[in-house]
């Protein structure tokens, strides 16, 4: 299994991230690298294995339906990039 | 035109619960923006969600109650893009291993016979909702994170409804079903309940079947919305079939947003490499086994649902299914209403025609609640026994029921204040229906000759003899004394 550059450019466009021509080239590489890595994994005999969903064995976790104290909304807009009295702000979305 | 209409729905409830699906802030609708999150609802680095136990159990119900079948093992996964309604940058959702599969909703039947049958789902998943964006001046947009993490639950319906009607038809049933449940208020206006409608046609022509490119509608804000929007839609599709003979093989579903004010379908935007939403398991979540006895514990907590209470409402009660329709659709609180009277007083009919008539009216005029509704079941019940035995006419009733809503009062406080009581002094009403039929010779003559119908000639001397007594004339004895007089004056 190999990514292609197309491959990588097209995750990247996914991820809203901008990369030049040689950083395509060169994530191109690591990525497969990575993949080739984790590819090691495929020479194991699997047939009676069962699909692991998570890869930890706990089930259930809840916690009770109990309201607490909201954030304070300026402290919820403290860190944004750009924002207002009331909201955070970003480059409009055309519908 | 010979066509079948296909339409599907997609349909997304908020679940009602006191905080958020995966951490603790409110969930209450119509806060000022961005006051009602916390670290997890607005993806700070570091948080981990932790599900809410009500969030699933409501979710649970509703799937039991729509008739699916639960799943024993279900896990949560990372539906991921890049859009600011959510920061994390993806919505934890369901994918592969959804909590339940199958089940249907009820298709009404509707008054001119039509509809009828049953609507099977194709999935129902439990996911978080989003925030909010609105447009802002200067090229920007406002995000609101209020919404954003509320519990909501997606229902997709198999393409199982033939008409427009029939989609409204099957969402009011939702609504009032989730309503009897009370895992959600279903208010579309404040968009706890909102629905997609996708739509295309089968056209026949020459023996065959040509299909026209799906149509996913959205933007639709009420019940009468999604009638209209489908019912123009489907003649534009046909329309447009005609003119380009596009098919559902030379063209891709498309979105198309309704404008309530135009009353049309516009094309919308396409979000770009929509599908790629590269699902994996969310890994801050672990699986949930939801084991017998918890399913138990949920189908015990659901109480009778509209469908069934209209069928008891129809076997208890010999209700006709309009009737019962009528008492069942106005909410939980008003069949309760109903059940209450009809057992206090063993009248099912008159009950159920006091409250259509008399309750319903009076509950919409003042904008009340039926809990509001200020004459308690035991009340109305004693004022129809009043009726039925005879002491009062229906007219007297209803002008106490309207006392017994202003005051407050019982009937019994009323009649003797306001000189209610019926006459049935029988040489009273003889003497009424004789001035009654000595003042109209006119209706005997018509009577004696066939001119009019003599249950409209008896309705009209009915009416003089109330008139004579002041509406206070036993019904029964007037119909009585008037028959024997009647028959007396055609020897």
């Amino acid at each position: 299994m190999s990514l292609t550059i197309d491959d990588v450019a097209k995750v990247a466009l996914l991820a809203r991230l901008r990369v030049s021509p040689d950083e395509l080239q060169m994530f191109t590489g690591q990525l497969n690298s990575i993949m080739d890595y984790v590819a090691q994994l495929q020479q194991l005999e699997t047939t009676d294995v069962e699909p692991l969903s998570h890869g930890i064995e706990v089930r259930n976790v809840f916690r009770d339906d109990v309201r607490g104290d909201p954030l304070p909304r300026e402290a919820a807009l403290l860190n944004a990039p750009k924002r207002n009295q009331e909201s955070f702000l970003v480059p409009a979305v055309l519908e | 035109m010979d066509y079948d209409i296909i339409i599907g729905l997609e349909i997304h409830v908020q679940l009602q619960t006191e905080s958020k699906m995966f951490s603790w802030c409110g969930t209450e609708f119509g806060l000022p923006p961005n006051t009602q999150t916390d670290p997890v609802s607005l993806g700070l680095p570091g948080t981990l969600p932790v599900m809410n136990r009500k969030a699933f159990e409501l979710a649970l119900k509703t799937a039991v109650a729509l008739h699916a079948e639960i799943a024993p093992f279900t896990k949560w996964d990372r539906k991921n893009y890049y859009y600011p309604d959510l920061p994390k940058n993806y919505q934890i959702s369901q994918y592969d291993l959804p909590f339940s599969h199958g089940g249907w909703i009820a298709i009404p039947r509707r008054k001119d016979g039509g509809g009828g049958g049953r609507c099977g789902l194709t999935r129902v998943h439990l996911e978080e909702d989003t925030g909010k964006l609105m447009h802002a001046a200067g090229g920007l947009s406002e995000v609101d994170l209020n919404r954003a993490g509320i519990p909501l639950l997606e229902i997709v319906t198999d393409p199982d409804i033939r008409s427009p009607a029939d989609a409204r038809g099957c969402l009011e049933e939702l609504r009032l079903t989730l309503r009897y449940l009370g895992v959600s208020d279903c208010e579309m206006q404040e968009g706890s309940l909102r629905c997609d409608a996708n739509v295309n046609l089968h056209i026949h022509r020459d023996g065959d079947t040509i299909a026209t490119p799906i149509v996913e509608i959205k933007n639709l804000n009420s019940f009468r919305a999604v009638e209209k929007a489908l019912i123009y839609e489907i003649e534009r599709q046909y329309k447009k079939w005609r003119d380009d003979g596009l098919t559902i093989k030379d063209a891709a579903k498309t979105t198309r947003g309704w404008s309530d004010a135009e009353e049309v379908t516009k094309p919308q935007r396409e979000k770009e490499t929509a599908s790629d939403y590269r699902y994996f398991p969310e890994p801050d979540l672990v699986p949930v086994v939801a084991d017998l006895a918890w399913l138990a514990r949920i189908r015990e907590s659901i109480g009778e649902l509209p469908a069934a209470r209209r069928d008891r409402f129809e076997s208890e009660y010999g209700l006709s299914p309009y009737d019962a329709n009528v008492l069942v659709e106005q909410g939980q609180d008003v069949a309760d209403y109903y059940d209450d009277v009809a057992r206090a007083t063993g009248q099912y009919k008159l009950a159920s025609n006091w409250i259509q008539q008399d309750v319903l009216r009076t509950i919409k005029e003042k904008k009340m609640s039926v809990a509001e509704f200020p004459v308690a079941p035991a009340a109305l019940a004693d004022l129809i026994n009043r009726v039925e035995r005879g002491e009062l006419n229906t007219n007297q009733g209803r002008e106490i029921l309207g006392r017994m809503i202003e005051t407050g009062d019982p009937a019994e406080i009323i009649i003797e204040m306001g000189g209610y009581r019926m006459v049935s002094d029988r040489d009273q009403i003889a003497a009424a229906v004789d001035a009654a039929v000595a003042a109209n010779p006119q209706a005997i003559d018509e009577l004696k000759r066939g001119k009019k119908k003599p249950e409209a000639v008896k309705g009209f001397l009915r009416g003089q003899v109330m008139k004579q007594t002041g509406g206070k004339a036993n019904p029964a004895l007037v119909g009585e004394l008037l028959e024997a007089k009647l028959a007396e004056s055609l020897q």
